[in-house]
């Protein structure tokens, strides 16, 4: 098969960026999109041309890293990552489209390569169970259900790959804040913190210049977990019940926890 | 002359980590800030260490190639971690896991630390637990297990096809909460490239940012490398595409001793190979073979649909040549089994190297729905890459690469023989013998990051250490070193990028060094190495710009200690004149085809010494002493 790609190309966070024209031929249906851009890579590098940056991982739709957004669709059209996109998918011939997420909290580093740190410090905040290493309770002394563990299971399953944001018109992060809150807020182990977890991870979703959420939809429309718009209800919940209890007074800091 | 001390504590062996916890040395909670630990990694190990580390106190920077630590290789573990609980009431024990992981290793790990992993990988279940990982859980609200290879009771805990992420999830989440309590800082985007010795002990590392391209320094009381296992060594294997081995390596060449490098693990049920033009497998977890069962067509040339195959003319072949275990036989057995039809026409598939893995029977005996609640992500993940439905039609599998069981050689307190350095997680070669059992990483890595390191680092740091500052003249050396070798590699300046010399190496490891191995190929080998690193060093093509952001670069750089330790792994294969567990040595084979292995001069690990780029590497012995167990002939029948 051949294709033309249309690829952004950018030198680094300050630089503009430009699209650049690039043929590929004779590429197997069965390659994986990203096979295919290790393919132009190598051209380039035989015609010692800057090869394009891209970032993959896993290459099996777990890790997150991959990062692409294919003719307008973050990760591609099929609703999987952009890892498991295949040249069988497309139309011999075609042009493809190919840039990075777009959005003012994943600045640009090089052409389709992007800093979605921002998702790290809204965990930070608080998507987490405040636990230390050491002796814990038999797992069997608190039951949970099997019908409550797929619920927090379904929501667990978020990758991180920030392609909700990348779809969201507001670029909001609701999906993915939403789904560790549901996470943690079901299960039993999640209760102690439930107050102040949805309260403090939607403030520092601000913080870092996340969008608010106006029902688009489009982030579960393209999260390749199928992470269902509920969580972000369930986050609304969690935010307004968290705000109405009373904060905890501030504790000193500890060194040692 | 090395002496290698492994340094076990006296005593019996189910007391043995117990004294060693009570008299190891510590340090008081005022004192912990002023004590720092770098780690690099932050897979299972490397998290649950770092997050354990900061919890206690002391300051710890960690360090991953990825951009965030949730992304390390771990995340794509599937299919479950094992822990003697025994919630199954099948009077699983200690005793048990500690037998059968010893035994699944064929008889070349060391009792001391099985059995401290053994009697460890209960309390993994539990912090994981506390930490919100949401486990299967059976319909009265208790923690469900099934079975994996080479074991004959259900002991492995699991979280749908997806274990690694979720327990991924769990010890990222507690780095997290270090770093917003300030004990931890984490650099993701930050390849270590070196370790730096000040005084015989392990001071810092050089690092490069991925991001800006320039080379850091940073300095502590002692690293932990947790950088996970080096089986891309094979181009095409189930790893993750930026695992790599340069963090160990490059401690090899500073002195740490790699231990059994020749010891690696070729998965049975892989998504085989469709093209040249592919850059990675994927793995279709052991858990499958639960349920499914594994043949292939008596006929040779069968070009009927699976389907329309009647049973009498399907072999089951681990069935039937491992009727106890059948098709949980472990790993090293179940490849080598599949390997051999293959051999003898009988594969499936395009290229004629695959076999089924059915589940026509148990969707039969318990439904659909049943088989979708355990296996539904893996087989959505099949459909997704080979277009076919394994409800309908049995999956095609082939045997990949894998695990490396082979690493840093470590003490007992997970030292390296450099002082101050120490390795967990697969980084180490510690704990699973010439052949790992499913479900057996997650809960060394774990065992080791939360519950061991964090104790013999803490022993470590209570020793008597100066300060440790970048302006010490070792910090300019090594730097110089990391500059100069980056340099080297654009200076080529040739045409060929360098994945088309790690494909090129890869098939000469997986045809000579992977599922089977004999001397006159191991030689061959060696011999095809040095050309393809040859010229690697004068047409490999970098980008320009240290400076940068460069893949290219970060690329070839791991390529160039790949080159070197394929050979090294071949020396090693090539010394133990004996089979065992994954090391399958063509010459040493009993009449029906099992690994012969050869207690007598070969119950041992073997750690090699670097000595130079052009010279042999020196290997040193350490014995393995079995007191607790007997040495058997391991069968699976
Ligand atoms: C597909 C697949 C499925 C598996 N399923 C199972 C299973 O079901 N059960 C089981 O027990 N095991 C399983 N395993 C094995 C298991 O996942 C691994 O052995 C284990 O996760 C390794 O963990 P780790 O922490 O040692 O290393 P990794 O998870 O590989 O982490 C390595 C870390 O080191 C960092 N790093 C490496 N080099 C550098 C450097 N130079 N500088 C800075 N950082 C560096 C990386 O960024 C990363 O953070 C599976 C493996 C694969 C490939
Ligand atoms: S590379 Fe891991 S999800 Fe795409």
């Amino acid at each position: 098969m051949n294709f033309t790609l249309e690829i952004w190309r950018q030198f680094d966070r300050e630089a503009g960026g430009e699209f650049e024209t690039h043929k590929v031929t004779g590429i197997d249906p069965e390659s994986s999109f990203l096979e295919m851009l290790d393919l132009l890579n190598a051209k380039l590098g035989r015609e010692r041309k800057r090869q394009v940056a891209f970032e993959s991982d896993c290459r099996e739709g777990i890790c997150g890293t991959c990062s692409l957004v294919i003719d307008g669709y973050p990760q591609g059209p099929k609703q999987v990552t952009a890892c498991q996109i295949y040249m069988r998918d497309f139309v011999d011939g075609a042009t493809i489209k190919v840039e990075p997420f777009r959005n003012n909290s994943f600045p640009v580093v090089r052409d389709l390569v992007v800093d979605r740190s921002a998702l790290d410090r809204v965990i930070q905040a608080g998507g987490y169970i405040s636990t230390t290493t050491g002796p814990q309770p038999d797992p069997n002394s608190m039951p949970i259900s099997p019908a409550v563990q797929k619920e927090a299971f379904d929501a667990a399953i978020c990758i991180g790959c920030g392609a909700c944001v990348a779809a969201c018109p507001n670029g909001s992060a609701m999906l993915f804040t939403g789904a560790k809150v549901k996470h943690l807020n079901l299960l039993p182990q999640g209760q102690p913190e439930r107050e102040t977890r949805a309260v403090n991870m939607v403030e520092q979703m601000d913080a870092e210049g996340f969008g608010g959420c106006t029902n688009y939809g489009e982030c579960a429309r393209v999260c390749p977990q199928e992470i269902s718009l509920d969580v972000i209800g369930m986050l609304n919940r969690e935010y307004r019940r968290g705000q109405l209890a009373e904060k905890p007074a501030d504790r000193a800091p500890m060194t040692t926890q | 002359m090395i002496e290698l001390d492994a340094k076990i504590p006296d005593g019996p062996i189910d007391s043995k980590w117990r004294t060693w916890l009570d008299s190891h040395g510590l340090v008081g909670p005022r004192n912990r800030p002023s004590r720092s630990v770098i780690v690099i990694g932050t897979g299972l190990a490397g998290a649950s260490c770092a997050a354990s580390l900061g919890a206690q106190g002391f300051k710890v920077k960690s360090f991953c190639f990825q951009d965030t630590p949730r992304r390390a290789h771990s995340i794509a573990a599937q299919g479950g971690i094992n822990a003697a609980k025994d919630y199954a009431n099948e009077g699983d024990s200690i005793q048990r896991l500690f037998y059968d992981t010893i035994k699944g290793g064929d008889f070349r790990s060391r009792e001391a630390n099985v059995w401290r992993l053994a009697e460890l990988s209960a309390n993994i279940i539990d912090q994981a637990v506390a930490q919100g990982v949401p486990f299967n859980r059976e319909y009265g609200g208790s923690l469900a297990t099934r079975s994996f290879g080479g074991v004959l009771v259900q002991r492995t805990f699991y979280a749908r096809g997806q274990t690694g992420q979720q327990l991924l999830l769990g010890a990222y989440s507690a780095l997290e909460r270090q770093v917003k309590v300030g004990n931890v800082e984490v650099f993701s985007r930050h390849e270590m490239l070196d370790v730096v010795m000040v005084d015989g002990q392990a001071r810092g590392v050089i690092i490069r940012n991925l991001e800006t391209g320039a080379i850091e320094r940073f300095a502590a009381d002692a690293v932990v490398l947790a950088s996970g296992g080096y089986t891309n060594v094979y181009y095409l294997s189930t790893n993750a595409m930026g695992s790599n081995v340069t963090a160990t390596w490059r401690a090899h060449k500073r002195g740490a001793l790699f231990a059994n490098p020749c010891y690696t693990q070729i998965h049975p049920t892989c998504i085989p190979q469709s093209g040249d033009y592919q850059s990675k497998l994927t793995l279709m977890s052991e858990s499958l073979r639960n349920d499914g069962r594994v043949w292939v067509p008596r006929k040779p040339n069968e070009d009927r649909p699976p389907s329309e195959i009647p049973d009498a003319e399907r072999f089951y072949f681990l069935e039937e040549r491992y009727p106890s275990f059948g098709n949980l036989a472990p790993r090293d057995i179940a490849s080598r089994a599949a390997k051999h039809v293959c051999d003898d026409g009988l594969g499936v598939g395009g290229t004629g190297r695959g076999v089924y893995l059915d589940f026509r029977d148990a969707i039969a005996e318990q439904g659909r729905d049943a088989i979708a609640g355990k296996y539904g992500n893996l087989f959505d993940m099949y459909e997704r890459i080979t277009g076919d439905h394994p409800y309908e039609t049995p999956m095609m599998i082939y045997p990949a690469p894998h695990y490396a069981m082979g690493g840093l050689w470590v003490d007992y307190e997970l030292q390296t023989t450099l002082e101050g350095l120490f390795a967990i997680g697969e980084a180490n070669f510690s704990d699973h013998g010439a052949n790992r059992l499913g479900a057996s990483a997650l809960m060394q890595a774990l065992a080791d990051g939360y519950f061991i390191a964090p104790h013999t680092v803490t022993n470590y740091l209570a020793g008597d250490l100066e300060p440790a500052s970048t302006e010490d003249s070792a910090f300019d050396r090594i730097q110089d070193d990391v500059e100069e070798h980056l340099q080297r590699l654009i200076d080529v300046d040739g045409t060929t990028v360098a994945q088309e010399f790690h494909r090129e190496m890869g098939l000469v490891m997986l045809d000579k060094c992977g599922m089977s191995r004999d001397a006159d190929g191991l030689r061959e080998a060696i011999a095809e190495l040095r050309r393809i690193r040859a010229d690697f060093w004068s047409d490999v093509r970098v980008d320009p710009g240290v400076a940068e952001l460069n893949q290219s670069l970060e690329y070839a750089n791991r390529v160039s200690d790949f080159l070197e330790l394929g050979e090294l792994m071949c020396f090693d294969a090539l010394r133990r004149e004996e089979s065992c567990g994954g090391h399958f040595r063509e010459e040493h084979q009993t009449d029906d085809g099992e690994a012969l292995r050869d207690d007598d001069d070969f119950a041992k690990v073997t750690a090699w010494d670097y000595r130079g780029e052009e010279d042999e590497p020196v290997p040193y012995d350490e014995g393995l002493a079995f007191e607790n167990v007997q040495l058997a002939t391991r069968s699976y029948k």
